[in-house]
């Protein structure tokens, strides 16, 4: 199990945001998630422009064990999808925090940010769901 | 309550991601599935499957007996050690499971049945043998390892006597015999699997299969969970009991007309409702699907078609092929243009015969 990154928040469901510094969100999902779902296959992206509501479906990842929806921890616009995934979305299996990355989004509430899990509560969550 | 192999603190050692499978814990993987997977096609890979349930007949009609409960016919097997792929039916031509037999001498077979279905085999074969005197003896005593690839059998040929070697060398497909393993342990091996590669499923006593299974671990054979058995043989076109067939359905629904034997003057157990299914027209097909472009067939998916709607039963991504396939039941007749519905989309598909991959390497059409 990797290390979870401190600037990180994270839901409950195990997606995470990063807040860039141009005031982005970027998204993805945990290296725990990466490590349930198993070898992902295909990742339906959203489009770039659409836009997600926090805590609904934006993207759906397909294992070869099952698909899954993923949610957006944010509410507002998709500036940018991580096209890599199209090709490799075992990019996330390698390196959920960094390359795996999935979208960023332009925040309409950036209250929204503080419903969310921070790294130390989120690593109580899945340590417990371990037992 | 939750049954355990003899191998589960190996595999926890190995860091495999554990699952429930049929009240088993079981690895699903080590790691990834899909690596696992192109282990099994273009090396060795092996697989506990020590939650198969091993049952021993006894009794000096047993012939008559394995005549009367399988579909297929045990008077193909003539020579010790021959094995043979059968279903078990209830009266009404439903699959009970699925199963191997292996022939010893007419007062002696063994049958390997499913997992998830030991209860309810155990009992049937227990009601059934009774008039026949026939003693049925489970096996919990082995455990059973599988040794698939194109270099398994050579693999464990190494590890094998060298007096023995030469003749399980010589095992042909579908058979099996003893041999001495590492140590001098005693093995019961088989040449069958469930992958589409060549290879051995190997009966070990307990005591001995840490032993054996760090053996071939040592001879450079890679462990793969239940995840990559499964797409082995989705790819190699075998059913799996519980999803691809059951009570419900009959061998001619479920592509296993091969495995019925019509012969005269045997009356076993569901012949009467096959053989009024077949005069009577069957009215659902399986049939193997393939989708070209991305997503995934998945387990009860909505298949259309020109007759009525059909439904996905087994379907996965397949990593010999880098697509999805599927095994669908549809209704029987000229399907025409077939899509299936992904997540409230409808998405064309491909009928193909399958297997979809045999001996590594893709089939012709698909």
């Amino acid at each position: 199990m990797s290390e979870i990154p401190g600037d990180l928040k994270f839901l409950k469901s195990h997606e995470w945001a990063r807040v860039e510094d141009d005031g982005l969100v970027r998204v993805g999902i945990s290296d725990h998630a990466q490590g349930q779902l198993g070898d992902l296959v295909y990742v339906e992206l959203p489009e770039v422009g659409a836009s997600v509501q926090a805590g609904n479906g934006a993207v759906v990842l397909e294992s070869v064990k099952a698909a899954s929806d993923i949610y957006s921890p944010v509410s507002g616009e998709v500036v940018e999808v991580n096209e890599a995934l199209s090709d490799k979305p075992e990019i996330i299996n390698e390196d959920a925090y960094g390359d795996g990355w999935i979208f960023t989004v332009r925040m309409s509430d950036r209250a929204e940010l503080d419903e969310l899990l921070d790294a130390d509560a989120y690593a109580e969550l899945i340590e417990n769901e371990d037992h | 309550m939750t049954d355990k192999t003899v191998l589960n603190a190996t595999h926890r050692a190995l860091g495999a991601r554990m699952v429930d499978f049929g009240g088993w814990d079981m690895p699903i993987n080590y790691g990834s599935q899909i690596e696992e997977h192109h282990a099994v096609r273009r090396d060795a890979g092996m697989f506990d499957v020590s939650h198969m349930t091993v049952v021993d007949l006894h009794g000096a009609r047993t012939r008559d007996f394995l005549r009367h409960l399988l579909a297929n016919s045990v008077d193909k097997l003539k020579v010790h050690g021959k094995a043979l792929y059968s279903c078990m039916l209830d009266e009404q031509g439903g699959v009970i499971d699925d199963l191997i037999v292996y022939f010893f001498d007419d007062s002696h077979y063994r049958v390997v049945v499913n997992a998830a279905t030991r209860a309810k085999d155990l009992a049937w074969i227990e009601k059934q043998a009774a008039p026949f005197g026939v003693e049925v003896k489970e096996r919990p005593d082995y455990a059973m390892i599988a040794v698939q690839g194109p270099n398994a059998r050579g693999k464990v040929l190494d590890l094998l006597h060298a007096e023995d070697r030469p003749r399980i060398e010589k095992l042909g497909k579908f058979a099996a015999a003893a041999a001495q393993g590492p140590g001098g342990m005693p093995l019961f091996v088989a040449r069958t699997g469930y992958t589409g590669e060549d290879g051995f499923e190997i009966l070990v006593p307990e005591e001995k299969a840490v032993a054996l299974w760090e053996a071939l671990a040592a001879a450079g054979v890679r462990p793969a969970g239940l995840g990559a058995r499964d797409t082995l043989r989705l790819e190699a076109g075998m059913n799996l009991y519980g999803q691809d067939m059951d009570e419900t359905v009959s061998p001619w629904e479920a592509n296993l007309g091969w495995t019925i034997v019509l012969d005269e003057g045997r009356d076993f157990i569901g012949r009467a409702a096959l053989e009024k299914q077949k005069a009577e027209g069957v009215k659902r097909v399986m049939v193997g699907l393939v989708l070209d472009e991305k997503g995934v067939l998945r387990h009860g998916q909505k298949v259309l078609t020109a007759n009525g709607e059909g439904e996905i039963l087994s379907g996965s991504f397949a990593p010999t092929l880098e697509k999805a396939v599927a095994f669908a039941r549809i209704p029987a007749g000229e399907p025409g243009d077939i899509r299936v519905d992904i997540r409230g989309r409808e998405v064309p598909v491909r009928r193909v015969k399958y297997p979809f991959v045999r001996d590594g390497k893709p089939c012709e059409g698909i």
